[in-house]
């Protein structure tokens, strides 16, 4: 019988984003269809995978994490050196020091840590600030200046905090990632803010705000979902890529935490699948960039992805 | 393709008579075409009309039932490709294989194994769906032994796989009261099967090599009246599947008859970690059941969780019950925390307070179930209404202090809050991870 493969027609696409210089520059976005479809579309670029590295050595990390990054913890340009040989698309500084409770390390210090980061490695870098609104404002333009050039992908910028961070992104030649509280409204105020201060839409990507399997991970698939529906359906607002912080949803999780119990099998194992099924689900909703913590995730989303990559046989 | 409102009133007796317990007709086409209704309620409907709008109101996929007695096991009546345009109906089955050739002594083992797949998450279990007996044995004796069984041992639904017509007999006939499913129907085999499935009223899995295929073989099998059907396009690797689940739900809701029945996938991969991703994705992706290999509770709990989380209905959030909630060894000293009874919002303080290793109370203010953000802007999250909850849930008899934190987003609250309860309210943070923190600072 003879079937006529169903495919939708779209009329526009998702933003291409380019970030970082030279040889390891990467493209993300440009899709022409929902993740995956290529009997219907173009994926042109395949969604990328980062590693984190933290500017201060991390706390109640169990041992197979921590384990993987032996001795480099301490050290963030030998840390990001290390994501890079495990095989990471690009790399994660979080400036956690920053944090008013944490250290509230002085903008120039994290510009320092962020130069030495860069300095050590060629994959794109993402530097993002420690969450707290007024502080990041102060932190990421500075940081933004000290990494001039190397368009790099700075981040979070909320509603309350852009107007400083985006200038410091056009200043130096950045993208930006634009944060929203899981609010596909707010997502799209926020991007036409952004844009109103002539940052260019390509120079923008998208936080939803995740939560991890079991905490609430259905609210980011499904904005994530109407956000590449809304790229495809032609709303320029809503049309550039998202970015997953997996990493700090996943590993925070009881699931996560909780030592091998009879009831819950092997931590190890199950810590792992919580990163990846909630990475891995993400993408499959639309997301473009997934940031994970330990590098067996990255090099099992990795490996996902690049199946998902084989086209279709129709 | 559905009829509209306006479609089916023309079809309506048109008199208002208002005994389907609708104002006129025109209000109950409106219902039935918004499938909040059925048609049985009017006792003056023509038989023609009947006809014409029984065809366009049959659920694009159809509902099929496996099992009996206390677990059936129920896929399909879906209407949508994304969960945010209505919601997911019936949650992914999930079945774990059982292989006849396992040592007998260890059959029992790996069915109780596969029964005690269940996971208490706040007060709700969920549990795997089906047991797939596998003949790997080749010899239908044996099969019929092994699915006999494990019919006997388990409450779970029952899919019996064999693609040898006379296994599958002398199967079925140990366990037809059981309904098991019938895993698969072939261009091979496909008369027999059926007869089966005709003979025994069970449901019938029909396998095809890919989606052409598949559809032809339905064509066939519907053709000698077995209409309880489940779907295998025969794709194994994972990108094809996406690419067929995606079909089948795209091409049975625009009423391509031959599709319009639940699906069944398999996560081939014999890696644990590969799997997992795999039928995480038949999860997300339309599967109406999805088949793996594992009894590992750390590969089974994440995938009851994705499940879980998909099929949630976007369109009602999950609350909690609104009362006073006790997070370990509480004693009259522990902190009292309030949020909101959406489950999430409890969810997150009672995991964060767990993590501070200090018991403490968590009273939940009855907001529909809303997020505390959404509750506050939507005048649910009151000084009043806390004031009234602590005074209502008895919180006053639990602990011997009176001081309440509130979430840190709504520190707007305090003072009116602590004008209207007499309580001492201090502001905690804004995230609930920020608790453990807060109570080192604040608490003492």
């Amino acid at each position: 019988m003879a079937v006529t493969i169903a495919k939708e027609r779209w009329s526009s696409k998702c933003l291409e984003v380019v970030l970082g210089s030279g040889l390891k520059q990467i493209k993300i976005g440009g899709e022409t269809t929902l993740p995956f479809l290529h009997f219907e579309g173009e994926m042109p670029n395949v969604p990328a995978v980062a590693l984190e590295v933290f500017d201060a050595p991390p706390v109640e990390w169990p041992d197979f994490l921590s384990s993987a990054f032996e001795g480099v913890l301490g050290d963030p340009a030998a840390w990001a050196k290390k994501c890079v040989e495990y095989g990471a698309d690009l790399v994660v500084l979080h400036l956690n020091r920053t944090h008013p409770d944490q250290g509230d390390a002085s903008p120039e210090e994290a510009a320092e840590v962020a130069s030495a980061v860069a300095a050590a490695v060629d994959t794109p870098l993402v530097v993002l600030g420690c969450g707290v609104d007024e502080k990041d404002a102060a932190v990421l333009p500075e940081v933004a200046n000290a990494l001039a050039g190397k368009n790099c992908l700075l981040g979070c910028a909320t509603q309350d905090n852009y107007k400083s961070i985006v200038a410091g992104c056009i200043a130096g030649g950045h993208a930006v990632i634009a944060s929203s509280p899981l609010d596909i409204n707010l997502a799209k105020q926020l991007n036409i803010l952004i844009t109103e201060m002539n940052l260019e839409p390509q120079k923008i990507v998208m936080d939803p705000s995740i939560g991890g399997l079991g905490y609430g991970i259905e609210y980011a698939y499904s904005i994530i979902e109407r956000m590449r529906t809304g790229a495809l359906m032609g709303d320029k607002m809503l049309a550039m890529p998202v970015v997953l912080l997996v990493g700090s949803e996943a590993w925070k999780t009881k699931e996560a935490k909780t030592p091998d119990t009879p009831d819950w099998g092997e931590q190890k194992k199950r810590a792992l699948l919580w990163e990846v099924t909630t990475a891995v689900s993400l993408l499959h909703a639309g997301g473009h960039i997934a940031v994970v913590r330990h590098p067996e995730s990255l090099r099992r989303v990795k490996e996902h992805v690049s199946r998902m990559m084989q086209p279709q046989t129709y | 393709m559905a009829l509209t409102g306006l479609e089916i009133y023309k079809l309506l007796p048109k008199t208002n008579c208002k005994e389907c317990g609708q104002p006129t007709c025109l209000a109950f086409a409106m219902q039935l075409a918004a499938g909040k209704a059925s048609l049985e309620k009017c006792p003056y409907v023509s038989e023609e009309a009947k006809e014409a709008l029984g065809a366009a109101s049959a659920p694009p996929i159809a509902l099929v039932k496996v099992g009996a007695g206390e677990r059936v096991f129920t896929a399909g009546n879906e209407t949508v490709l994304f969960r945010h345009d209505k919601r997911f109906e019936h949650p992914t089955g999930i079945a774990v294989t059982l292989a006849d050739d396992l040592p007998p002594e260890e059959i029992a083992g790996r069915v109780e194994e596969i029964n005690a797949l269940c996971f208490d998450r706040v007060g709700q279990l969920h549990c795997v769906d089906l047991v797939a007996v596998k003949n790997v044995s080749g010899d239908p004796a044996v099969f019929a032994g092994v699915a006999k069984a494990v019919s006997g041992k388990t409450n779970l639904a029952l899919i019996l796989m064999s693609e040898d017509p006379g296994a599958m007999e002398a199967a079925i006939k140990e366990t037809a009261a059981f309904k098991p499913l019938i895993y698969a129907a072939t261009a091979e085999n496909y008369e027999k099967m059926a007869a089966l499935a005709k003979e025994h009223d069970t449901a019938l899995a029909v396998k095809g090599e890919n989606l052409a295929t598949l559809a032809d073989l339905v064509s066939k099998i519907t053709a000698v009246g077995v209409k309880q059907l489940v779907l295998d396009t025969g794709a194994r690797e994972v990108n094809q599947v996406l690419g067929d689940q995606t079909q089948l739900r795209r091409q049975a809701l625009k009423r391509f008859r031959p599709f319009g029945y639940p699906s069944i996938t398999f996560a081939a991969e014999q890696d644990p970690v590969a799997r997992v991703i795999e039928a995480g994705v038949h999860i997300a992706k339309y599967a109406g059941i999805v088949v793996l290999d594992t009894a590992d509770r750390a590969e089974i709990l994440p995938l009851l969780t994705l499940r879980l989380n998909i099929y949630t209905d976007p369109q009602k959030p999950i609350a909690v019950e609104p009362k006073v909630y006790e997070i370990g060894a509480v004693n009259e000293n522990s902190p009292l925390y309030v949020t909101t009874n959406f489950s999430l919002s409890y969810f997150c303080v009672a995991g964060d307070i767990e993590a501070s290793r200090v018991p403490g109370y968590v009273l939940t203010v009855d907001t529909d179930g809303t997020s505390v953000f959404t509750a506050w802007a939507a005048g649910k999250f009151t000084p009043e209404k806390i004031a009234a909850a602590l005074s209502e849930s008895g919180a006053g008899d639990k602990v011997a202090h009176r001081k309440v934190i509130i979430p840190g987003g709504v520190a707007v609250l305090s003072g009116k809050l602590q004008e209207l309860s007499g309580w001492e309210v201090l502001v905690g943070p804004r995230e609930s991870a920020g608790i453990p923190a807060f109570l080192k600072q604040f608490w003492n």
